[in-house]
């Protein structure tokens, strides 16, 4: 989505005026006063990279939720509400609720009771230090290069709605980043990240309003898009064909539930440290276990102020409705234009303060989340566990700071590189998509089967993830006929497949873990007692269950599909 | 802003106390940090103000052409300080407690075996 993003104009200049400046100036008050307040709070290596495990269940939920609620993804959301209607919906629902709650409900006892900092030191206990390794570097790779993605992205929209130059607004983009994190650590990135989730709200809520306005409600609205040239299909969101690009519709529903729903939402959802990292730093087993279901509430609602933007976009904009009726570009308009053209068009002075603010928010936060993740994973994992062991906190906590200064400056370079190679960047952005796919596999099968082996997971691990490779490449070079999206899924689940399949026959060659030293890291040899959390104190009142929460938000789901099925 | 002086928190494990015998990992902070939710409420109060005085006065025709007719400023003007008032209400109602020695005795245990 970055590549389209290349061709902002000046078409979509803002008419920001001094009040609206004034707005955004004010948020970035709060955002680098956070980081300087937040300081007082660190005084260990934990306290900066983990936020020494004290946050309460709704920061941490919210910040799960605002972590993966980026720019990039909410720009590329409402490009594909303009473009396939609602059957966007499914990366919110499907692809989505169901993988948070199975990580909150049945993983989380796992990562929180271990009490490993990281996944990769998860997979240490779990496995042996050799997959601690190998995840270890792959992550922190990955982290920066998003990282530098989401700057690059970023420093464009500076640059489109602005007019500031790119080697201007990367850099100091990035300081503002920097200047944040390094002083209040992960505290300072989690409060941030709920702060912004409040903001980014302030601009998806009145967009929504304001549009429905125009295209005369939710029925205008409907009527508007079964005249267009997507027709009445758009409003329904199964079997989503035209978003899967699979033509045969019982294919499809399974492409949506097995590619999307299981492996690449259950690959994303409960391997991804960006995300786990939130819920490790929760006060209690409880919050912990709550996070990602509380964060699940929005994940579910926020469609109805993404999607249905970008559908009015598509009705209501010119430049829009010329992109769809051509099927492609036009004048350099696409449909990730869709978001900065609503506010343009929709949004007067005031509110379009506010709006800027909360966009360039989405941005930071995005980034923010790569970073912090990064510095936690190099500084534990790979410093402290393998290069440089047995110092003091003190001097861990200083190469924490000074990863996190590295690792925006890499990510500034990486946003350069970026400016220059737009295909590699979408190549690499692709394949990190899948590089969880084989991760969740070691995971889930290490979770269940006490026989697995720490060698069968760093060969799974890697030969899942040449798998998934593998099959992008011969959907690149077109030895596989398939759509993008369609290669996506099989990709991801070739990956799965190979994963466990190469772990389980790796595990039935070698020789197990006593089973004692697996207590608390494989299920069955987990007593239900340490799977349960305390039910007292902050964690009392059934309104605090993770089950109850669980069942309430898979509800919420069904019947939004029944809604818009 | 905040909820605990600076330097001495009524738990007395304050940064500047020494470590606990077989770690070197100073007594977390982490309890020191202020409160979220205030924060939230200042930051709508800001802006749900600017936006009711906007809506009030400077709402003209360019603006009702742009959003159909209806004064966003304004609607979003009011939204935002009733936000900042729940906020404010649960900050009042239920305010930051610092931690009993009990847990943080707890939280210290629990963190120790981290490494190795």
């Amino acid at each position: 989505m970055t590549s389209i993003l290349a061709q902002a104009n000046a078409d979509v200049r803002l008419d920001a005026h001094a009040i609206d400046y004034l707005l955004v100036a004010f948020y970035f008050l709060l955002v680098l006063g956070i980081g300087y307040v937040a300081r007082r709070s660190v005084s260990s290596s934990l306290d900066f990279l983990l936020s020494g495990r004290s946050m309460p269940a709704w920061v941490t939920g919210l910040a799960f939720i605002s972590a993966n609620l980026g720019a990039l993804e909410l720009i590329g959301m409402m490009a594909n509400g303009a473009q396939y209607g609602i059957a966007t919906v499914h990366y919110y629902w499907i692809g989505a609720v169901p993988a948070m709650v199975f990580l909150g409900l049945v993983m989380m006892p796992f990562y929180y009771g271990s009490k490993a900092r990281s996944v990769p030191e998860f997979l240490a206990k779990r496995f042996n230090r050799t997959t601690q390794r190998i995840q270890g570097v792959i992550f922190a790779v990955a982290s920066i290069l998003i990282a530098g993605v989401n700057l690059f992205a970023l420093g464009l929209i500076i640059e489109a709605l602005l007019g500031w130059p790119l080697t201007v607004a990367i850099p100091v983009a990035a300081l503002v980043v920097l200047a944040y994190t390094t002083l209040g650590g992960l505290s300072a990135a989690i409060y941030n990240e709920v702060l912004q989730f409040f903001v980014i709200l302030a601009l998806l809520i009145p967009l929504t309003l304001v549009g429905l306005n125009r295209v005369g409600g939710w029925n205008g609205l409907v009527e508007k898009v079964t005249a267009g040239p997507g027709g009445a299909e758009q409003l329904s969101s199964w079997p989503g064909t035209e978003l899967t690009e699979i033509a045969n519709p019982v294919l499809s529903v399974i492409g949506i539930v097995f590619g999307l729903g299981f492996v690449l939402s259950f690959g994303y959802w409960t391997t991804n440290f960006a995300e786990v990292q939130r819920a490790l730093s929760a006060k209690s087993m409880s919050a912990a276990r709550r996070t990602p279901i509380i964060g699940a509430f929005p994940k579910a609602l926020i469609p109805l102020v993404v999607v249905i933007p970008g559908m009015i976009a598509a009705v209501l904009l010119p430049q829009i409705q010329a992109v769809k009726a051509a099927g492609g570009p036009v004048d350099g308009i696409t449909y990730n234009d869709s978001l900065t053209l609503l506010m343009k068009d929709l949004l007067p002075n005031g509110i379009l303060g506010v709006a800027i603010a909360g966009l360039l928010a989405a941005f930071m936060a995005g980034m923010a989340a790569n970073i912090s993740s990064f510095n936690t994973v190099f500084t534990y994992d790979l410093w402290q566990d393998w290069i440089r062991p047995g110092r003091s906190d003190r001097y861990y906590l200083q190469v924490g700071r000074w990863v996190t200064v590295i690792g925006c400056v890499l990510a500034i370079g990486t946003a350069f590189i970026a400016s220059g190679s737009q295909n590699l960047m979408d190549y690499i952005q692709a394949l990190f998509s899948f590089f969880n796919a084989p991760l969740f596999a070691i995971f889930i099968l290490g979770l269940f089967w006490k026989r697995m082996t720490g060698a069968a997971a760093w060969i799974g691990l890697l030969s899942g993830t040449v798998a998934a490779v593998t099959i992008d490449l011969l959907v690149r070079f077109d030895v596989l006929q398939l759509s993008n999206q369609a290669g996506s899924f099989v990709g991801a689940s070739a990956a799965f497949i190979v994963g466990v399949a190469v772990a389980a026959a790796v595990s039935m060659a070698g020789q197990p873990r006593a089973e004692a030293e697996l207590t608390g890291l494989v299920w069955s040899l987990t007593p239900r007692s340490s799977r349960t959390h305390s039910v007292e104190g902050d964690d009392a009142g059934w309104y605090r269950s993770p089950q109850l929460l669980g069942v309430l938000v898979l509800i919420l789901v069904v019947v939004l599909y029944i809604i818009f099925i | 802003m905040t909820d605990s002086s600076e330097g001495h928190n009524p738990a007395g494990t304050g940064p500047a106390d020494a470590p606990k015998a077989g770690t070197d990992a100073p007594p977390s902070a982490a309890a020191n940090l202020f409160d979220l939710r205030t924060i939230i409420a200042v930051l709508f109060l800001v802006y749900g103000l600017v936006l009711l005085i906007m809506g009030l006065v400077s709402t003209d025709e360019a603006d009702r052409m742009k959003t159909g007719g209806s004064n966003i400023n304004l609607d979003m003007g009011i939204g935002m300080l009733v936000v900042a008032v729940l906020f404010g209400v649960w900050v009042l109602m239920r305010p930051l407690k610092p931690p009993t020695p009990e847990q943080l005795a707890e939280a210290a245990a629990d963190d120790r075996p981290a490494g190795h």
